[in-house]
């Protein structure tokens, strides 16, 4: 009998705030070691927190874009160790009473047709305080602390072990990646910490309880995160095969070996004796808070979806638009321009020639040179045959290079229009077959392939400009 | 409940604090107290009603996100209360995990 795989997330993300959750602090990556700590992120005595405003809005907007119930009387408790990192000798945390408690997000897994969604669902989802940074290396027999990162607030993000593979593990986290960026509470930036996730792992035979897990933690990319997990699940599978019974542990992935391996476990077990902080009262969230930020959340990628796969989008070509709000608020106003009756093509051309070319010069959509309208233009002529395919192309080329305001301008000066005058074209058609007469005969002794160099020639003769449908109809009319 | 020597030791540990045998045996007798009023406490008919997480029945104030601290110049002022500091940073005895 096989293994099961069960695997649980908690994720950290940096909430998109100027400011830190109980200072005034701030937040931005990069600054000069400890510039960026105020006397509460010191912990000197006889200071009090106060609580980020938009901290905790950006809480709400999360739990309302995963369908989760907002605790209107949300509170924060101490979660006690001791690091140097947290000088208070505590983390303000949250325990009882989470800010976001249920909720769900939908992943799509596999390719193309094969795309099925699975739906994951959230625990719970509570605010806290980051810790700072130590640094081992550079001190002889001491560590530096660098508190800038100490209270930068975070959502922390918990799943029900509602995933199977290392796969779900990942598109899970794609999802959550993309959908907190797109509701503007997270930058995202794992290099810079932004968002990282523990995994929790552990294996069972089907039916069976849950085996006992490890964690691993901290994993700042999606790569990671599949190494990791596979390699962590084989290694549980071998020790139950051999009879070892697994120790609940926390461990590290090391990218360079692609192991994971436990860190040193400590001589009390982990007693965070959480108890209500009582620096710092309940947060009331009102209905009218909550109101307020429903008004002001984007339409919601899953909403978005649907509403292009009415369109006729593929569920893969929605997903594929929607992976982020950039890029779906890009397709929407090309679409705009273009009509909803290009919808196929204009997701063909983003997720095509448009991204090839963003990727090939490394720019974000956002500085790229075409805008939505005039790719929107651009699909619009190829629809109304004003040009074809392959010109539309070097349209694309011509607009990316600022050669023009828009596809009609291009098409205009450059004289691109399609011809589709039955008499021109026939002109063209009876001056190249009497100019290849070879081909013609290769034809007509059964070789197809004589047909594809007559038209080849035939839309050189025209400069691309020919309808290619009124080429080929008018060739095999004249061949018959 | 009754606390044991054990139990204050294992709470010291926790809370990184060094008891000898006297204060342990004090502790002891002033943790037991605590818990004997918490007794007479949970006599209380409570039904029905949600417990507070804090004495005082108010809501948290909530300050608007804005950065109003921080500096070098603040920094350096409270390295220098440091035991020990270099290169703008905190250096305490080396710990690793």
């Amino acid at each position: 009998m096989t293994w099961e795989v069960v695997i649980g997330i908690e994720t950290h993300a940096q909430l998109a705030t100027q400011s830190k959750i109980f200072s005034g602090a701030s937040t931005a990556f990069g600054a000069e070691p400890n510039a960026q700590t105020s006397l509460i992120d010191l912990a000197m005595p006889g200071v009090l927190p106060v609580v980020n405003r938009e901290a905790v809005g950006c809480a709400i907007r999360f739990g309302l874009a995963v369908g989760s119930k907002i605790d209107q009387h949300s509170i924060f408790a101490r979660k006690n160790y001791f690091y140097p990192d947290l000088p208070k000798g505590y983390q303000i945390s949250q325990f009882e009473n989470p800010v976001v408690v249920g909720g769900q997000i939908v992943l799509q897994l596999g390719q193309g047709d094969d795309l099925v969604e699975k739906v994951v669902n959230l625990t719970r989802a509570h605010m806290e305080e980051d810790a700072g940074k130590s640094l081992h290396e550079d001190f002889q027999g001491r560590t530096g602390v660098d508190l800038n990162r100490a209270g930068t607030p975070l959502l922390e993000i918990v799943t029900e072990p509602e995933m199977r593979s290392s796969a779900e593990a990942v598109a899970y986290a794609r999802a959550l990646h993309s959908l907190v960026r797109w509701i503007g509470i997270c930058d995202g930036n794992m290099q810079e910490g932004s968002f990282r996730c523990d995994a929790n792992v552990s294996v069972r035979k089907p039916g069976q309880p849950f085996g006992t897990r490890r964690e691993i933690k901290n994993l700042n990319s999606f790569r990671f995160m599949q190494q990791a997990i596979d390699y962590e699940v084989q290694w549980q599978i071998n020790e139950l095969e051999e009879g070892r019974a697994i120790q609940q542990a926390t461990v590290l992935f090391d990218p360079d070996t692609g192991e994971t391996r436990a860190m040193r476990s400590k001589e009390d077990a982990q007693d965070y004796r959480y108890f209500p902080d009582p620096d710092l009262l309940p947060i009331a969230i009102s209905d009218e808070w909550i109101d307020r930020v429903r008004g002001e959340m984007p339409e919601l990628p899953q909403a978005m979806r649907e509403r292009f796969q009415a369109l006729g989008l593929s569920a893969y070509d929605a997903a594929a638009v929607t992976a982020s709000l950039e890029i779906a608020r890009y397709y929407e106003s090309a679409l705009k321009v273009a009509g909803n009756a290009q919808a196929k093509v204009a997701a063909n051309w983003i997720m095509g020639d448009f991204s090839a070319r963003l990727n090939r010069e490394g720019l974000d959509i956002e500085a790229a040179p075409v805008t939505p309208e005039q790719l929107g233009g651009l699909i619009a002529r190829i629809a109304d045959q004003t040009i074809s395919n392959a010109i539309g192309k070097k349209v694309f080329d011509a607009l990316w290079q600022g050669q023009g305001k828009s596809a009609d301008e291009i098409i205009e000066a450059q004289g691109l229009k399609q011809i589709t005058d039955t008499g021109a074209i026939e002109a063209l058609v009876d001056e190249v077959l009497a100019a290849n007469p070879g081909n013609v005969a290769e034809f007509k002794a059964g070789k197809e392939k004589a047909l594809n160099a007559l038209v080849g020639q035939i839309m050189k003769a025209a400069k691309g400009k020919a309808n290619p449908q009124q080429v080929n109809d008018l060739l095999k009319k004249k061949l018959s | 409940m009754a606390f044991t020597p054990e139990d204050v030791q294992r709470l010291a540990k926790l809370a990184r604090i060094e008891l000898g045998s006297e204060q342990i045996s004090a502790t002891l007798g002033h943790l037991d107290n605590i818990f004997g009023m918490i007794a007479d406490l949970r006599q209380v008919n409570t039904e029905g009603i949600a417990p507070m997480a804090h004495a005082c029945d108010v809501a948290q104030r909530l300050r608007a996100d804005a950065v109003t601290e921080g500096s070098v110049a603040q920094r350096d002022r409270c390295l220098a209360l440091a035991p020990e500091a270099e290169a703008g940073l905190f250096l305490v005895p080396k710990v690793i995990e």
